[in-house]
């Protein structure tokens, strides 16, 4: 890798954004360098938009809208700069709705630096990174539980039986290295099938991905 | 009181802008006599614009009712009223000629204004003078008063419109009352109201025509029946429709009474769920964070104490079935203590606080209780308790599903491992607390790990309850297997 990965931080605490530059500065990783950050959702657009950074670090939970605003404005104008969701919420609603609205992964704000660095040089490569919870909230949204939900479209709606498979490696807890020992494929085809759960995540209409979330409160 | 030959207000009249120098500021304490100031009659409206927070206004910004000090013709009444109102006084000085012609509640009512409303203070800006010419005009239409009070009583038309809106009088009377009692809010609603009823819809307008037409026709059918002396129906019918009309005119106020019952109850409802949030906050974030303070020094302790007390918060802040609701929870939903996820988010966060270890469930469907979960709960709890005790991590890992009639529950760390073929055999735990329980259950246990590349163990257990109706998955893999894993 040649150039570092740019970093933006977004979150409204003033507090959280010092201790992740400094988490990710003490690394010495010279994978990533952070170079900007942002308290607001106003501000996050304005200055995304003027100098765009490759990956957003966007907190989920901020005021005027939250992280989901931010996606929203920003999301279609630089579809180049990729956002990776960072929260305490852990609430599925939240989750689903910022990676619905185009964040490329999801991880806790309790993740190590280590992690943390990782998870941002794997989605600026194009990968989608899954925490062992949003695994299950999308395992759980993809169920047939309750009935078999209609399907509209089979390519958006299911989820092959290898792709489920990936994810419930996931949600146990696997790295992507683990899972492909496990499965007997290369770690490149774990990051296929990952990707495309993201993207059927983000684009199946399927009724338990817009109202399931608000229907049950997962934790 | 007899009928005053000059029963109209006589406070002089503010029409016009002086300049400042011209404006005497000592007229505080003069007495009642011509001013001889000249301003060009007809100027513009007296300058009482709100001024921010100034004293002797009222919280809308509107001067509040007080009698003129000075430029005044009687007693001041007119002019603080054209003040308060932000009119001219001569309509002020108008309204209260007509209303003496109706036996007389004009001067009645001056009267009583000059009685009851306290003079403006001494220290109250004062008004604008008025010129000379409004002060002939003033006493020109106390004349003309008395001209059409003498005519009127001639013609007895005084004492019938007297009887007619001496009801509507005291209706007036009345809403006074309830203004007064109303507090200051409650007043600048209502006046924002207020102006909804002669607000520019178009609807608004209709239904405000439809009011007039229906007071004035209940009004004239009164004075028909009153000339064709036949009393009691045309009466009936009078006092209906003026009382239709009167209500269609005031919908607004109406409509406004009811939302204000209904905003008082969820006020209600909102103070009494801050009351329970606040109860609940002392109760746990607040005795957890004094703790945290004094054992600021021993971090074990405060990872120990931040780690349940975010847990229990988490449960508290998503509904009530804690970590995880079943499907179908929003009609009924199940006590906490009898879903299965519940209650392996509770033997999580159970040995999380014993061990302090960080315990991560991951819950993928959810099953009532029965006692088989009940024994994979167990399971569970035990295959965490010795990963937490003897792998040496911060960290566990635990999934559990429900899906196609089995629950599966995979506990895993990523601590030393071990080799399963050769736990000694003193090792209770393993044999009889995991494997023993799943078999006896007609479940199975597994348990891959090798030194060095931590622990997973597998735990399955057929469901009766499934949640999706599956049938009840015979024990067929009943059984313990050992798997090596050389990854």
């Amino acid at each position: 890798m040649n150039e570092p990965v740019t970093v933006f931080v977004v979150d409204d605490h003033a507090l959280f954004r010092t201790g992740v530059k400094a988490e990710l500065a003490g690394l010495g990783d010279d994978r990533i360098a952070v170079v900007g950050e942002a308290g607001s959702v106003g501000e996050a657009v304005v200055r995304i938009t003027s100098d765009p950074p490759n990956v957003v670090l966007l907190d989920v939970h901020m005021p005027d809208g939250g992280g989901r605003a931010v996606l929203e404005q920003v999301h279609a104008k630089l579809p180049d700069v990729v956002f990776l969701a960072l929260s305490v919420s852990d609430a599925a609603e939240d989750v689903i709705a910022v990676i619905r609205a185009g964040a490329r992964g999801y991880v806790t704000k309790t993740i190590s630096g280590r992690e943390l660095a990782d998870a941002v040089v794997r989605v600026s490569a194009g990968d989608a990174v899954f925490s062992p919870r949003l695994a299950g909230f999308v395992l759980d949204a993809f169920s047939d539980r309750g009935g078999p939900a209609p399907v509209t479209d089979p390519e958006l709606d299911l989820l092959s039986p290898r792709e489920r498979e990936v994810l419930k490696l996931l949600a146990r807890g696997y790295a992507y290295k683990e899972i492909a020992a496990q499965l007997f494929i290369s770690i490149k085809t774990v990051e296929t099938h990952v990707s495309s759960v993201l993207r059927k995540t983000q684009k199946s209409n399927r009724y338990e991905l817009s109202r399931w979330a608000s229907d049950r409160r997962l934790v | 009181m007899g009928p005053h030959p000059t029963g109209v207000p006589a406070a002089r009249v503010p029409t016009a802008r002086v300049p400042a120098a011209q404006a005497p500021i000592e007229a505080d304490d003069r007495p009642t006599g011509p001013i001889p100031i000249v301003t060009p009659p007809g100027g513009p409206l007296p300058d009482v614009g709100p001024g921010p927070a100034r004293p002797g206004l009222t919280a809308d910004g509107i001067p509040k009712l007080t009698r003129r000090r000075d430029y005044r013709v009687l007693g001041g009444v007119a002019g603080g009223i054209a003040d308060h109102l932000r009119v001219r006084v001569l309509w002020v000085r108008v309204a209260f000629v007509l209303l003496a012609l109706l036996g007389g509640a004009g001067v009645l009512a001056y009267g009583l204004l000059w009685v009851f409303v306290p003079q403006a203070s001494p220290d109250a800006p004062a008004p604008q003078p008025a010129s000379p010419v409004e002060r002939r005009q003033a006493l020109g239409i106390a004349a003309v008063g008395v001209a059409i009070l003498i005519v009127g009583a001639a013609l007895g038309l005084g004492q019938t419109l007297g009887v007619v809106l001496g009801p509507l009088g005291l209706a007036a009377i009345g809403a006074a009352f309830i203004w007064r009692e109303a507090d200051d809010a409650r007043r600048a609603r209502w006046r924002r109201t207020a102006a909804g009823i002669v607000g520019p819809s178009r609807a608004s307008l209709w239904r405000l025509i439809g009011g007039c037409v229906l007071v004035v026709g209940g009004l004239s059918v009164f004075a028909l029946g009153q000339l064709d002396f036949t009393a009691v129906r045309s009466a009936l019918l009078a006092v209906v429709l003026t009382l239709v009309g009167v209500a269609v005119i005031t919908i607004p106020w109406w409509v406004r009474l009811v939302r204000d019952l209904g905003d008082e109850r969820q006020a209600r409802v909102r103070e009494r769920e801050r009351a329970e949030i606040a109860a609940h906050l002392h109760d746990s974030v607040l005795q957890t964070l004094a703790l945290i303070q004094r054992q600021a020094g021993d971090s074990r302790e405060v990872q120990r104490l931040a780690r349940s007390q975010e847990r229990q918060l988490r449960t508290w802040l998503y509904g009530p079935a804690g970590y995880a609701a079943g499907y179908g929870s929003t009609d009924s939903p199940a006590p906490v203590d009898q879903t299965f996820a519940a209650s392996l988010a509770e033997a999580a966060g159970e040995v999380e606080d014993t061990y302090n270890k960080s315990v991560t469930p991951v819950i993928v469907g959810d099953a009532g209780m029965d006692q088989h979960l009940n024994a994979l709960v167990a399971a569970t709890r035990e295959a965490m308790v010795n990963a937490a005790k003897h792998a040496q991590i911060e960290e566990i890992s635990v999934y559990a599903e429900i899906e196609d009639g089995t629950a599966s529950v995979f506990v895993r760390d990523r601590g030393i491992g071990f080799d399963p073929a050769v736990v000694g055999s003193d090792r209770r735990g393993l044999a009889e607390s995991i494997r023993g329980r799943m078999e006896r259950h007609g479940g199975t246990a597994t348990v891959r790990s090798s030194p060095g590349n931590g622990t997973e163990i597998e735990l399955t257990v057929p469901v009766t309850s499934g949640d999706a109706g599956e049938p009840v998955a015979e024990p067929a893999r009943a059984g313990v297997r050992d798997e090596r894993e050389d990854a």
